[in-house]
């Protein structure tokens, strides 16, 4: 109970100390800068404090209970050997993971919002959850595909520059092609997804298997998966934008 | 009160997108592994802060960092406070006239980016394969350069509204070289500190700052030139990183093969 009191603690003081450099950033700016009063101020506060509340719990949570329960059966598929199984896995843990990625959750909002104001989608709440949706679950599935092909990549030691070369050709390709107003949110949505839930977990999943296969780095061959979780979300929402 | 109610909503909501990771978790461990969870109770109360957690994240945004991000670009752009800057007639804004949103770009990328925790363990990780020759401090100024260069840098797309792809599709052009030209074992690194920048906390304020701005410069769309700050912010520090990698090891080996030449100069 101590000990997770003072896990508790450790996790709000990283949280907070996230938030602090925008805040000074802003407050320097408030009085120096722009020199006005702020409106709402008291809401700002309110909805700071929130945000480094919620934070903390969440990743008090994620390592109380995902990150163990993750990394043991990322080390115990990568022992067992069939391939099946793990790669069945890594779609299911990189699609998971990335459905409850909170950037994205809150970036894909404020996609919807503006796509509503251009009038691109109807101006509903229906319409723009369903088009949230969407793009969250085109993203998870770009995420799972990803980690499927960085453990393959492991397995049948593929070359990684080459893949990653050939997959931002590809991007440059579907942009040629792809609506406009998709573009700056596709590209976007590969710096979202690898953050607070994903990273830790993959990481995992990388490491623990290059270390039971033979030949392979864990130190080398362990990271490619990452790469390749922000390179497919940007090539998955480009063709949603063309199909939707 | 309607922040707690809101907040209600947003945990019943945050509950459904953890949902399937948990159920994922659990049938896994069922039914490949065969075994029981360990420490089921534990587990059941960690899941159960994630949700709150969650919601309470997602509901403090709408109030704190999605507000703060449009408001300074509202303000920084705003007519009055750029007359009080410039001097010629409110028609004839350029782009150079809106210097202080770049400054107030490369601040929010540099600040955010030396803060960030899980760049000193890269540092550190770093340090140890090079030898030495990658400084801690090194690195971590180097992300921050490329995250600041990265946000201002996209602003400064969002305000001339230059295509997007171009600037993506150059960055990526200079990575690709780089990375043929710098040492193997910085490489990964390098790749690895551009995720490192866009952490969940710098993610929506950036986003509402580029959102901000292409809703208040004239001329431009949200919906067209609005998106991008993050990618440029994850793009950068990985220029950075390779440039400072391939520098620090050069001056390390320069040092090494002529030990006799420290008293020279």
């Amino acid at each position: 109970m101590k000990d997770s009191l003072r896990a508790l603690a450790r996790d709000a003081v990283n949280s907070l100390r996230d938030l602090t450099p925008i805040i000074l950033v802003i407050g320097v700016f408030q009085a120096f800068v722009i020199r006005q009063p702020v409106d709402g101020l008291l809401s700002l506060v309110g909805g700071a404090l929130l945000v480094v509340a919620g934070l903390t719990f969440f990743i008090f949570g994620l390592r109380l209970a995902l990150f163990p329960v993750g990394e043991g059966l990322a080390h115990s598929l990568a022992r067992k050997g069939s391939v099946f199984w793990l790669i069945a896995f890594a779609f299911v843990l990189g699609f998971g993971t990335t459905v409850a990625e909170p950037a994205l959750i809150a970036v894909a909002g404020e996609a919807a919002a503006v796509a509503a104001d251009a009038e691109v989608i109807a101006r509903t709440p229906e319409a723009m959850d369903d088009y949230a949706f969407g793009l969250r679950m085109t993203v998870a599935l770009a995420v799972g595909v990803a980690i499927v092909l960085g453990v393959l990549r492991i397995i049948i030691n593929w070359s990684l520059p080459i893949l990653i070369i050939s997959g931002y050709a590809l991007v440059v390709l579907l942009t040629t092609i792809a609506p406009p107003e998709i573009i700056g949110i596709a590209y976007d949505s590969g710096g979202v997804t690898t953050s607070t839930v994903t990273v830790p977990l993959v990481t995992a999943l990388g490491v623990g298997l290059a270390s039971s296969v033979k030949g392979r780095n864990p130190m080398l061959d362990g990271f490619g998966l990452i790469a390749f979780a922000s390179l497919t979300p940007i090539l998955f929402v480009l063709i949603y934008g063309m199909v939707v | 009160m309607d922040l707690a109610v809101d907040a209600l909503f947003f945990v019943t909501d945050s509950a459904l997108d953890v949902l399937p990771i948990v159920i994922f978790l659990f049938a896994f461990q069922w039914l490949v592994i065969g075994e029981r969870m360990p420490n089921g109770g534990k587990i059941i109360v960690g899941f159960a802060f994630v949700v709150v957690g969650l919601g309470l994240f997602l509901e403090g945004l709408e109030h704190s960092l999605f507000p703060l991000g449009r408001m300074m670009a509202e303000q920084l752009t705003h007519p009055e406070f750029l007359l009080d800057t410039v001097e010629h007639a409110v028609a004839e804004f350029t782009w150079q006239d809106f210097y202080w949103v770049y400054i107030f770009a490369a601040a929010v990328g540099f600040s955010t980016a030396m803060a960030e925790p899980s760049l000193m363990a890269v540092a550190m990780k770093a340090n140890t394969v090079s030898g030495g020759a990658i400084g801690v401090v090194g690195l971590r100024v180097a992300v921050a350069i490329g995250a600041g260069i990265g946000v201002s840098l996209g602003c400064f797309r969002i305000i001339t509204g230059l295509p997007l792809p171009y600037f993506i599709a150059a960055g990526y052009f200079i990575v690709i070289m780089q990375t043929m030209a710098a040492p193997k074992e910085i490489v990964p690194l390098a790749y690895d500190s551009g995720g490192v920048t866009t952490s969940t906390v710098t993610v929506p304020l950036v986003a509402a700052l580029g959102l901000g701005l292409a809703d208040a410069v004239p001329g431009r769309s949200p919906l067209l030139d609005g998106f991008g700050l993050i990618a440029f912010t994850a793009l950068f520090p990985i220029i950075t990183v390779l440039a400072y990698g391939q520098f620090a090891i050069l001056r390390d080996r320069i040092s090494k093969s002529q030990p006799s030449d420290k008293n020279s100069e």
